[in-house]
């Protein structure tokens, strides 16, 4: 069907055979944008790479889509000017579903070389599926002396109620604050009222669409950014601005994967992972599988794939010395994760193995707290 | 007035709540809800997008003038598509149905696609800032020659609670609008229109009846003069009045051009002073608590701000509501006063320090800080400007205040208030579905069918008809209950009971319909029929209620019963004769107490009574 607008702003379809060609209309010219900005403020990059937060209309496919660079960002977001002044990188505009491990690396050398510039603070605008991800690989590729702070929104850009206006500016409030680490901020509640500040390493994307979906898991959020007033307060665990000296590890090793575990799974599907430099396994409960895999992860591990074990409740600790089935694991040579979410495993997996060599020193690597990814101690409750 | 004179032009647009079983975007009920039942609560803040055109509505923007908050409430019966959390469903089939009946007992076209639209709304009503939209048919026809231009499927906003906090029950009930083409002249037949239309919507028995869920909006132009739509007019007998008095606003705001014309008056930026200090030591509390005040010189405008254009209205009145988007309470100005404790001192006090001569009006402005001050001191200045120009009948959106006078809105929104709603998928409506789709019978035609078919009285015909019991009716008529006991019982009779106090409402169909039954085989007389709803609205059951107030009587009983009295009153019947009947008559009926119907009792009295006359003439 051909969409017809017609003078009351309603679209329809129509047969395209009944629609004759009368003529183009004039394109016209690109907006220009006057962003005007005040250099009494600390300076900040947007690195954009695409997501709701900056999407609207593909007339392709009538659907959204990410289309606006970061300079759009401040012309729809005007407030953003009182608190910083930007520099705007345009790295990608993809859904994140869409996102690589390349672009993870595209995406730490960028941020690395603006704050070699000398910006204040990151703030990277992304697509909310897989931000726990790429927050998770930036944190293990940079040592960072400034706030990198990933932001999206659920709500699309494109209409009046988005969360991505309040989100952005509480992000630009978090970039400029005392933070010295990789972090979230997304809405702390369904309220226009604070955005909480989540660990790189810690936060996870808990429902398809509420403005809250994002959460820390393991910990407490690192912080909160009240809105409007853009108060920010910081955790006393919380690092702090430019405890880490800048500092740059790009390697990954791509040919890492993650496999959730379910009853009666066919040891067949562990087939794939031949060949792999690691697999991160979500097991049930305190970290198990089927002893029938156990055999297959066997062949896995003496083939030199590292295979890490978590736990698909997510919240938690892995313990495979409570049960046989665990202990069998352990005598196989999975590494226990700790209480790392599955998918922080993967990346820092990826990461590890793309940066060490040795296979024992990396298995100690992964389970050594590197960025906040995990802890010893599980605090009551968490 | 005559209308066709001033070049009245006038079209309507309908919003009728419909009854499915679901919402329009997502599977809750569409229950209406006591807002003192709510189970949560949350707030946001909208903010003006760009059309997919890369425009900013003008209505959109006006809303945008104030910083606000929205507080909603949650209930049982709503869900996260409400909050704004969840995509929307797909569109809901039984309201798409519905509209292409309606479509097609108006004689339209469907559109090959439907295709969902945002429209635009930031004034709180709607979680996500538009209202979703779907133009469904085109080119429609009324009887008497008029056109119906459109008819959409929309959702319902949410219901206002108080100032900025709204209830999201009624928010995605599916509403069908309306349009006219502007083909009506004269009052009256806007409001016949509507009425018409109203009775078309109801012929289909799937519309929600009650205060709220038929609203119509009216645009009203006259020669010079511009459109106007006047938002929200819930009942039907104010739209005629509602006209009348736009006509008369448009008339009077042309009059005012004139004379301002006539005067040479004049509005200019620069005639605006902060009087803050002027007002340090004054009684008027208003003033007193203000933190900026200014006053705004209309050259040449005196007493006509003052001046009536509609009931209760004066141009005052059109440029305090201009001042109000930008959050201050109203403006005052020199026409009327010294009042609201500002007293004749401080009125000079203003005039001088605003140079003001005597044909001047001095409007005075109270912010409760420069931003809003200031954004009031433009919005007076535009509004002044429009009253002298050209076109002194600003395009605008206004709703309706009690009585039928009008208030301002907001601007008339443009096209650029329209976006796709990218999260529905677009609808096909193809000729096998449209062929599928029949209209009902017109409550009009119906009424006359229970006249011909079924003997009732025009009058009583045409009530049942548009009743709101008319389902009810038709199921006792199927069930061979006879049409003028049904009629009067479910129009009058309970109307009566109502009036009385009686809680009508608690009383179900299935418990009407088997009082009709019972009087229907004789198990009780229709006299009865009051008291047993009564009795029923109060909590007894059918049987309870018929042994209590109609216990069965029978033939020989209700004979030996007759011929009891007559013998205990010989002396009466002898002194009366047959002029007893009557006396005697309520007698009996207290003694059996509404079981025998009246036309039975009167027929064995009368035999009895000749029969006791016979013997003892």
């Amino acid at each position: 069907m051909a969409v017809v607008k017609l003078d009351s702003g309603y679209n329809i379809g129509v047969d395209p055979v009944s629609c004759t060609f009368v003529e183009r209309p004039p394109s016209s010219p690109a907006k220009q944008l006057e962003v005007i900005q005040n250099n009494n403020l600390p300076t900040l990059a947007i690195v954009s790479t695409g997501g709701t937060i900056a999407s609207r209309i593909d007339y392709r496919t009538g659907s959204v889509t990410s289309q606006f660079d970061a300079s759009d960002i401040l012309t729809a977001i005007p407030e953003l000017k009182d608190i910083a002044n930007y520099r705007t990188i345009p790295l990608a505009t993809i859904l994140s579903e869409n996102m690589t491990p390349a672009i993870w690396q595209d995406l730490a050398r960028a941020v690395y070389d603006e704050i070699r510039n000398g910006v204040k603070g990151i703030i990277v605008t992304h697509g909310t599926d897989t931000m726990a991800y790429s927050a998770a690989a930036t944190s293990f590729m940079i040592d960072t002396p400034v706030p990198i702070v990933f932001v999206g929104s659920q709500r699309s850009a494109d209409r009046p109620s988005s969360d991505n206006a309040m989100n952005a500016v509480c992000a630009a409030a978090a970039a400029t604050s005392d933070l010295g680490e990789v972090a979230v901020v997304m809405h702390a509640t369904t309220n226009d009222d604070i955005c909480a500040i989540h660990r790189g390493t810690r936060v996870r994307k808990m429902h398809s669409s509420r403005r809250d979906a994002f959460q820390s898991i393991g910990i407490e959020s690192i912080g909160t950014v009240e809105y409007p007033s853009r108060t920010v307060t910081l955790k006393e665990s919380t690092i702090r601005r430019g405890k880490y000296k800048l500092a740059l590890h790009d390697n990954l090793e791509e040919h890492c994967g993650l496999l959730q575990f379910y009853p009666g799974m066919s040891p067949d599907l562990l087939n794939a992972y031949q060949g792999y430099k690691g697999l991160v396994l979500a097991g049930t409960g305190l970290g198990h599988v089927s002893t029938t895999l156990i055999p297959r992860l066997c062949k896995l591990i003496e083939t030199g794939t590292m295979i890490v074990m978590t736990s698909q409740c997510l919240h938690g600790r892995v313990c495979d010395r409570v049960y046989d089935t665990g202990r069998d694991l352990l005598a196989a040579g999975i590494i226990e994760g700790g209480d790392m979410l599955p998918e922080a495993a993967l990346v820092k997996l990826m990461w590890v193995l793309g940066n060490e060599q040795d296979l024992k020193k990396a298995g100690t690597l992964m389970q050594t707290d590197l960025k906040g990814e995990c802890s010893s101690r599980s605090p009551h409750g968490l | 007035m005559d209308y066709n004179a001033i070049g009245l032009v006038a079209g309507i647009e309908i919003h009728q709540q419909i009854d499915t079983k679901e919402k329009l975007f997502c599977h809750c009920p569409t229950a209406l809800r006591d807002t003192a039942e709510h189970s949560g609560a949350f707030f946001r803040y909208l903010r003006a997008t760009e059309s997919e055109m890369g425009e900013i509505d003008r209505a959109a923007q006006e809303e945008m003038k104030r910083d606000r908050k929205f507080l909603y409430y949650t209930y049982d019966t709503t869900c996260l598509v409400e909050n704004d959390e969840e995509p929307p469903a797909p569109m809901n089939d039984e309201a798409l149905s519905l509209c292409l009946t309606i479509a097609k007992m108006f004689f339209m076209i469907p559109v090959p696609q439907v295709h969902t639209m945002r429209k635009l709304v930031i004034d709180g009503s709607n979680t996500s800032g538009f209202q979703r939209t779907a133009l469904v048919a085109v080119n429609g026809a009324l009887p008497r020659g008029g056109q119906i231009e459109t008819i959409c499927l929309e959702e319902e906003a949410a219901q206002r609670v108080k100032d900025d906090t709204f209830s999201l029950d009624r928010l995605g009930i599916p509403l069908i609008e309306i349009t006219t083409s502007p083909c009506m002249h004269t009052p009256e037949e806007v409001q016949q229109v509507a009425e018409y239309i109203g009775m078309v919507l109801r012929s289909t028995g799937k519309v929600k009846r009650g205060i709220g869920t038929i609203r119509q909006d009216v645009n009203i132009s006259i020669a010079g003069g511009a459109r106007v739509e006047i938002k929200g007019v819930q009942e039907l007998d104010l739209i005629a009045e509602v006209v009348r008095r736009e006509v008369q606003r448009q008339v009077n705001l042309l009059m005012i051009r004139d004379e301002l014309k006539k005067r040479g008056a004049s509005v200019d930026y620069n005639d605006h002073w902060d009087v803050t200090e002027l007002f340090r030591n004054t009684k008027s509390s208003i003033l007193k608590k203000a933190k900026k005040i200014y006053a705004i010189k209309l050259r040449g405008f005196a007493t006509l701000v003052g001046r009536e254009i509609q009931p209760d209205r004066r141009l005052g009145s059109e440029i305090s509501d201009y001042a109000k988007v930008c959050g201050v309470g109203g403006i005052f100005h020199t026409d009327e006063l010294p009042a609201y404790g500002i007293t004749a001192d401080e009125v000079s006090q203003i005039k001088k320090c605003a140079n003001a001569l005597e044909g001047d009006c001095v409007v005075v402005i109270v912010g409760a800080n420069e931003k809003q001050a200031g954004c009031a001191v433009n919005q007076v200045i535009i509004r002044a400007k429009k009253a002298l120009g050209k076109n002194p009948v600003p395009e605008e959106t206004r709703k309706m205040l009690e009585g039928g006078s009008t208030a301002y809105m907001r601007p008339l929104p443009g096209a650029a208030r329209m976006y796709p709603e990218t999260d529905v998928i677009p609808v096909i409506i193809d000729d096998a579905r449209w062929n599928a789709t029949t209209g009902p019978e017109l409550l009009t035609v119906r009424a006359e069918r229970f006249t011909k078919e079924n003997g009732l009285d025009p009058s009583m015909a045409r009530q049942m008809a548009f009743s709101e019991r008319l389902p009810l009716f038709e199921r006792a008529l199927q069930e061979g209950v006879k049409a003028n006991l049904a009629a009067r019982t479910l129009i009058a009779t309970i109307k009566e009971i109502q009036r009385d106090g009686v809680a009508v409402e608690n009383i179900s169909d299935d418990t009407i319909l088997a009082v009709l039954h019972a009087v229907e085989t004789g198990r009780a007389a229709k006299e009865a029929v009051p008291d047993l709803l009564r009795s029923m609205a109060s909590g007894s059951t059918v049987d309870d209620a018929l042994t209590h107030l109609a216990p069965s009587v029978s033939r020989e009983e209700l004979e030996s019963i007759i011929k009891k009295i007559i013998t205990e009153r010989a002396e009466f019947v002898a002194q009366k004769k047959k002029s007893a009947l009557g006396p005697l008559m309520g007698v009996v009926m207290a003694e059996v107490r509404g079981s025998v119907d009246g036309k039975v009792v009167s027929e064995i009295l009368k035999r009895e009574l000749e029969r006791a006359l016979a013997k003892n003439p």
